[in-house]
């Protein structure tokens, strides 16, 4: 009965993972391109994405029962990613070997055959292999274009738009104060002009190399619509068709570090998530940091300095009782209290000069944080007081006995005992916060941060702005996304990348559980 | 008036006598030497190795949450001796102990009246550091209760909790508790391994250690042998002859045999009270008590 319900709990555990992982996983690897005809004449290129019954056919009828789903691509020109088909109405489908798979930079991908390719205007390459092979070999010099624009616009116009921020900053300060210090204005605004005339030395720069982006590429999609692209919008040119299994795993792992590393697109339903794994790394690791200190010392003060008694209990009661609590309760403290009271409190002290566009009176990384943390802290608490009431008596006796104090008891002998358990408390704590997602929508996930909470710029470390977070990034891919069939497979590669961050996180934790263990191996704990 | 008070010696001590109620006197001398020199019976051993008393009790009454576990205990324990506190579970001798060095505040709802004395002071009042009488009045327990840390760091606990910092201080203090405890030779090669590693009878021996590395002048064992086998208990009692140089040590015990062997005096208690006191071969082989009689002659407890 037991051991059934085990396995039951199992299976199910494992279904799940697995069903992701078959999901997720094969998300990244390129489908071969058919080429549908229909009795009714038309063409239909695509990969194909998953098989089924026609709802409500009689399966006993043979032919004409299935039905299956295409990813035909080309959104621009036929209005959707995906086409349903029904085999009876295919007369004929093939594996074109010209077909190529285009990842573009807007409007998703394109599936057709290249026509020719042209630079400024002339024609450098014609027909689907030549095309392709010259279509290959620009490419990474407009990669390197690309990057290089890029490089000016966050890097140099993204320092000058910084600085000119601070200085307007500093002029509506010195405006608040009501000094009348003329010529310090005057002085930064000169400086302002100055970054200005600088700004537009940088966008000339940009502006030029624009210039080199001339290269087009012709296509052909089915249904013999041409398309012309410009060489920018391209990320990646597939030909599924010909490359082999080694030639698609390359394009595979291609892909998946792009997942991993890259910044997202097209309303976060392609390219990586990269910005999403950082908040959420970032966010656990805040959280430990902050629940961690407040756990253990509450924890000790209730077990070690407290006296038991009602009241001793009736908090213990309501820390236990506060793990129950549903967390968007929470959420709803934390905008109440962090974000609106401290958030606010602090914006009017300390950047008054911005108001009324706040600061930190707004949801933040450190906001979302503190509120995790005030979320997993009846978790440290309690495991923590667990591992307290394990220490052995005689322990702390003979540390009273060789005449330390209270506190040096508590410091070098209770603590160091204790490690294991408040380790466990924030394996679990850590586990629970990486897999919130309600209190943060509230608190400051946004759908697309415009900047990490960690950069190149003072003070580094920016707790007061946005992030983007898995957990929310799977809500809002699977479930706010306009291309919802573009976006399910992302969902699943969302979804076992936020599994194996837990994993990740917690195997950490326990690894430094398992040492601490280690180093006091025999004891009671 | 402190020449006169030949009934402070152990041997004279009774469960009837109130040190102090005659005559008023509360000044206390602990300097005073203390003769045998009026006793009829001088061939007992004890009589030879009178001193003078390092700690003293009087008129101590103890009590948890209303029960009264200690009665109006009035005893004398003498420099560089050893004393055997024996009696049936129960009886109130480890509290008896842990009232020498204040461990039982750490037990709730517990009211003691009467004075502890330490060197001529009442260790109760309140401008007593504990932690400093703790330093001075060491510890050993019933079940040894090493730290879980290296065979070394459990002997720098103390001292460095007390401020010594200095690591070749601390090695010579580590190897000199050690060698005290008749330790050093079977851990010197791993003073760095974990001390939970250590046999029973050598955590035991390394709880010593610890507590001879806080330089104490008083020893005090609650029952150290009760969970060892006869050998190292041999051992630990042979440690105890060697260390009454140095130290003055009370241990509470339940083996009689041991008590015998061991101390130079020894107190017997019941139901909370010390009934009776005095040179451990006296004691054991001409009691004046009934109840002792019956207790070593093994009638019952």
């Amino acid at each position: 009965m037991t051991g059934g319900a085990l396995a039951f709990c199992l299976i199910m555990v494992t279904g799940l993972v697995a069903l992701i992982m078959a999901n997720g996983l094969g998300f990244f690897w390129p489908g071969d391109i058919y080429r549908f005809t229909l009795k009714d004449g038309r063409e239909i290129a695509g990969q194909l994405v998953e098989r089924e019954q026609i709802p409500g056919s009689d399966t006993n009828v043979p032919g004409g029962l299935f039905r299956i789903k295409v990813k035909q691509a080309n959104r621009d020109l036929y209005g959707t990613d995906f086409v349903w088909i029904d085999e009876s109405a295919i007369t004929k489908k093939d594996k074109p070997a010209d077909a190529i798979l285009i990842h573009r930079r807007e409007w998703g991908d394109f599936i057709g055959v290249i026509v020719e390719v042209t630079d400024a205007g002339k024609s450098v390459a014609k027909g689907p292999q030549e095309g392709l092979k010259f279509l290959k070999s620009l490419l990474p010099q407009a990669d390197a274009t690309l990057a290089a624009i890029y490089a000016i616009e966050k890097g140099d116009i993204g320092q000058i738009n910084y600085r000119q921020d601070a200085l307007r900053l500093e002029i509506k300060k010195l405006e608040i104060k009501g000094e009348g210090a003329r010529f310090k204005k005057a002085g930064i605004e000169a400086q302002i002009a100055e970054l200005g005339k600088q700004y537009a030395i940088q966008s000339a720069r940009i502006d030029e190399l624009k210039k080199k982006q001339t290269a087009n590429v012709k296509l052909t999609a089915a249904g013999g619509v041409e398309k012309e692209l410009p060489l920018q919008t391209v990320v990646r040119v597939i030909s599924p068709n010909t490359e082999g299994v080694i030639g698609k795993t390359l394009i595979y792992m291609e892909r998946l570090w792009e997942f991993l590393s890259g910044d997202p697109r097209e309303a976060n339903t392609e390219g990586g998530v990269f910005p999403a794994i950082f908040g959420t790394v970032m966010l656990v690791l805040i959280m430990s940091v902050i629940v961690t200190p407040f756990g253990v010392v509450a924890a000790f003060y209730l077990r070690e300095y407290a006296k038991q008694g009602t009241l001793v209990s009736i908090v213990r009661i309501a820390v236990n009782n506060l793990a129950g609590v549903p967390s968007i309760v929470f959420g709803v403290f934390g905008v109440g209290f962090f974000i609106y009271f401290v958030g606010g409190g602090l914006d009017r002290m300390f950047f008054p000069e911005r108001l009324p566009a706040p600061t930190f009176g707004t949801g933040g990384i450190l906001w979302a944080s503190l509120t995790l943390a005030l979320l997993t802290l009846p978790v440290v608490i309690v495991s923590t007081e667990e591992g307290l009431a394990q220490i052995p008596k005689g322990l702390r006796e003979a540390s009273l006995a060789l005449g330390a104090t209270k506190f040096e008891t508590t410091w070098r002998v209770a603590l160091p005992a204790a490690l294991p358990s408040i380790m466990t408390g924030l394996i679990l704590a850590m586990a629970r916060a990486a897999g919130e997602v309600a209190p943060l929508m509230i608190t400051g996930v946004v759908k697309l941060a415009p900047a990490l909470p960690l950069d190149g710029y003072w003070p580094f470390v920016h707790l007061e702005r946005k992030f983007m977070h898995l957990g929310f990034h799977i809500y809002d891919v699977g479930f706010q996304s306009p291309n919802v069939d573009a976006a399910r497979p992302m969902v699943y590669t969302t979804t076992l990348l936020l599994l194996l961050i837990v994993v990740f996180l917690t195997l950490g934790a326990i690894m430094t559980r398992n040492r601490l263990r280690k180093k006091f191996a025999g004891s009671a704990v | 008036m402190s020449s006169n008070k030949p009934n402070m010696t152990p041997e004279n001590a009774s469960p009837q006598y109130i040190p102090g109620s005659a005559g008023g006197e509360n000044e206390k001398k602990p300097g005073v030497r203390i003769s045998s020199g009026n006793r009829a019976d001088n061939s007992t051993p004890g009589s030879k190795i009178l001193g003078e008393p390092i700690m003293e009790v009087r008129g101590l009454n103890l009590s948890y949450s209303g029960k009264q576990a200690l009665k109006n205990i009035n005893i004398a324990f003498l420099k560089n001796r050893i004393t055997a506190l024996i009696g049936p579970s129960g009886c109130g001798k480890s509290t008896l102990l842990r009232c020498l060095n204040r461990m039982n505040d750490l037990v709730d709802g517990v009211e003691i009246t009467g004075e502890t004395l330490f060197g001529g002071r009442n260790i109760y009042q309140p401008f007593i550091h504990v932690s400093e009488l703790r330093k001075t009045v060491g510890m050993v327990f019933q079940k040894s209760n090493p730290f879980p840390k290296s065979i070394f760091e459990n002997v720098a606990y103390g001292p460095r909790i007390h401020g010594v910092k200095n690591q070749s201080d601390l090695g010579g203090l580590v190897e000199r508790s050690l060698k005290a405890a008749a330790l050093w030779e079977e851990v010197r090669d791993r003073l760095h391994d974990s001390a939970l590693g250590l046999s029973g009878g050598q955590q035991q021996r390394l709880c010593i250690a610890r507590a001879l590395a806080v330089e104490p002048e008083v020893l005090l064992m609650d029952e150290p042998c009760s969970a060892l086998d006869p050998i190292a208990t041999a051992k630990i009692e042979d440690l105890m002859g060697d260390l009454k140089d140095k130290y003055t040590i009370i241990i509470v015990t339940h083996n009689m045999q041991q008590a015998a062997r061991v101390s130079d005096f020894t107190g017997f208690m019941l139901m909370g009270e010390l009934v009776e006191f005095g040179v451990t071969t006296k004691l054991f082989q001409n009691p004046d008590d009934k109840r002792t009689i019956d207790y070593i002659t093994g009638r019952f407890g």
